[in-house]
């Protein structure tokens, strides 16, 4: 079977279990899991635009989703703003221009340096959303806004909820693998690998690390808009260093530079975090081993590991096959970065 | 003879393309150039030889927009662009090489070429459309791997290939960008002997409205491909002369001892 082939079958299976999953009768428990994966997922994938794309570890992602849920809360509460997409333009737009404004901040340094100034920036967004009790209610966060219908998603029961997100995460994944598959894509990746080359070449890097920054923050905050309606409740914690922390290890976990990866990574994290939600005092602990466990035993991540282990059984078999002249069998490429 | 002649001509009224004057770069203490002045005819091929240490890359650099040079100016074509970073130079039709190569390794040969063939295209910006549709890009760059017998290679990572094999796809790359001014550093070093050959050829036959300069240790690189050699000593132009008669620059003689030269 050629490779497109099986990848859309694969496709379609996955997608009709993801859809089947509220009618398996399976505990309201895992369909919420479930729903918070996608929620997550939107968000990993948008920092590995970062991390694994561009090659800009970005600690500020979580301001942007936390920008996305206080834009629903604020909005509901103070300004009477409460149908669905006005609300999620205005958080997209929002959190693309703070973007702006950070990203240029951020992009005087490299390195170290962005690390720092990004980890910063997004302390700043924090400690603006604990302190401005007046707006964002402080430690306190917001309640009292609710779950609105959007147009054939039920959201009040969660079986709804649920495929509104799975809608939302199957946008941005088709439209986040469309741009790692576009001529943009691969100027991303070129400045990743060799910013010199790329500059030599005509290319303001600058300008292409600025946008992927501005492009990941606005579906950052499309994650925090799902993620204030599903709690119907937003506190700083969502834009907490915790949560930069958190979505960098679902981003590592899965494998960067995959985008299914950190998806992956946060199915893990959502599931683990509740199975041992009896010792949560413990999960920066547990998020520290499972952080160790990866550099150590899978460095590029499960779908790194997964893609070795499926090359050497391929290299064996072919050895198999034929008996040694298996010449060129490691320059399969395929396409995209790796 | 009446062809040389007017082709001479034709160079001498020429415009300039590039133009240095009186460049200088220090790094602390250390004068790397001194009061370097530089000018390149428009097509013109010039070579740049000198001893390790002479300052040849730092004047690339300098020429690129890599480093800023301490004083002096860099003029292409009449406009100054001292002050252009190296991606504005590059839109101005300046590309280069690099002393050691620099590829991207992570992706295949024919994204490598890809991306120098978009660089200065609206297609730069496309992105939600995927980059098998630009079919036209594919085929350009396995037309130029053509030259230099790489197309077995096009969908290869980079970093599969040989060292000679990248030095190629480098100068390809630079080819690619269509310049008006291309920079060599030491483009045959490392190369067999046979892709040497190729890659001198390829650079001799290139359009002539290309200018080139080329770095080189390899004297007989240098007389192959360029018309006129400027010879750089403890960062200041000692000579500056044409192929035949170079040999009886006193000056040179003396720096190369009669050794290679
Ligand atoms: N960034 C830098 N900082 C400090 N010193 C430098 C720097 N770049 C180059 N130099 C010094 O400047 C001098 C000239 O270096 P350059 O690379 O230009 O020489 P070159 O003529 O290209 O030599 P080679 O033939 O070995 O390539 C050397 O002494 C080198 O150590
Ligand atoms: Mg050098």
């Amino acid at each position: 079977m050629s490779r497109p082939w099986r990848n859309a079958i694969v496709i379609g299976i996955l997608l009709v279990l993801a859809i089947a999953v509220p009618r398996l009768g399976l505990p309201a428990f895992y369909v919420s899991l479930l729903t918070q994966t996608w929620i997550y997922g939107i968000l990993a994938m948008s920092l590995d635009l970062l991390v694994g794309f561009t090659g800009l570890v970005s600690f500020m992602q979580a301001a942007f989703f936390g920008i996305g849920a206080y834009v629903v809360a604020i909005g509901a509460t103070r300004y009477h703003f409460v149908d669905f997409w006005p609300t999620l333009l205005a958080a997209i737009l929002i959190a693309g221009l703070v973007a702006a404004a950070f990203g240029a901040l951020a992009l005087r340094s490299e390195d170290e340096g962005f690390i720092i100034i990004t980890l910063a920036l997004n302390e700043i967004i924090w400690g603006l959303a604990y302190q401005w009790v007046s707006m964002s209610g402080g430690d306190n966060g917001i309640t009292g806004f609710l779950r609105v219908n959007v147009g054939p998603f039920h959201t009040t029961d969660n079986s709804g909820f649920y495929y509104l997100s799975l809608a939302a995460l199957i946008v941005c994944l088709t439209l986040l693998v469309l741009m790692v598959r576009s001529p943009f894509g691969l100027v991303l990746v070129g400045a990743r690998e060799r910013p010199r080359r790329m500059a030599a070449l005509g290319y303001n890097v600058w300008l292409f690390r600025y946008l992927a920054l501005i492009i990941a923050g606005m579906f950052a905050a499309v994650a925090g808009v799902l993620f204030a309606y599903y709690n119907e409740f937003v506190g700083p914690g969502s834009l907490s260093l915790d949560t930069t922390v958190q979505v960098l290890i679902m981003v590592i976990l899965g494998g960067t530079g995959t985008l299914i990866g950190p998806l992956l990574g946060a199915g893990i994290l959502v599931f683990l975090s509740n199975a041992l939600s009896d010792i949560t005092q413990r999960w920066v602990l547990i998020l520290g081993a499972v952080y160790v466990v990866t550099v150590m035993y899978a460095p590029d991540g499960i779908v790194g590991l997964v893609n070795r282990l499926m090359a050497k059984a391929r290299s064996r078999r072919e050895l198999s096959l034929a008996a040694g002249a298996a010449v060129g069998g490691a320059f399969h490429s395929g396409e995209g970065p790796k | 003879m009446t062809t040389v002649a007017a082709l001479h001509d034709a160079d001498a009224l020429g415009e300039t393309c590039l133009q240095l004057s009186g460049i200088s770069k220090r790094f602390g203490n250390l004068h790397v150039l001194d009061d370097v002045a530089l000018s390149v005819r428009h097509g013109e091929r010039r070579g740049i030889i000198g001893p390790n240490g002479a300052g040849k890359t730092t004047l690339f650099n300098v020429i690129a927009g890599e480093l800023a040079p301490t004083s002096g100016k860099v003029y292409l074509y009449g406009r100054d662009i001292t002050r252009l970073p190296p991606h504005s130079r590059a839109k101005l039709g300046l590309a280069r090489t690099f002393q050691t190569t620099t590829l991207l390794p992570g992706l295949t040969v024919v994204e490598n070429l890809v991306l120098s063939l978009q660089a200065l295209t609206p297609t730069r910006f496309q992105c939600f459309v995927p980059r098998t549709r630009y079919r036209g890009f594919r085929e350009e760059a396995l037309r130029l791997l053509g030259q230099v017998q790489l197309e077995h290679c096009a969908d290869w990572l980079v970093r599969a290939l040989g060292h000679g094999e990248q030095r190629q796809v480098e100068i390809l790359m630079a080819l690619a960008q269509r310049p008006k001014l291309l920079l060599l550093d030491e483009p045959t070093a490392g190369l067999s002997a046979a892709d040497a050959v190729l890659v001198t050829d390829m650079l001799r036959a290139y359009r002539r409205d290309v200018a080139m300069v080329l770095i080189e240790h390899d004297l007989s690189v240098v007389f192959n491909v360029v018309e006129r050699i400027t010879v750089l000593h403890y960062g200041r132009v000692v000579a500056e002369e044409t192929v035949e008669s170079i040999h009886d620059n006193p000056v040179v003689q003396e720096i190369y001892l009669g050794g290679t030269l």
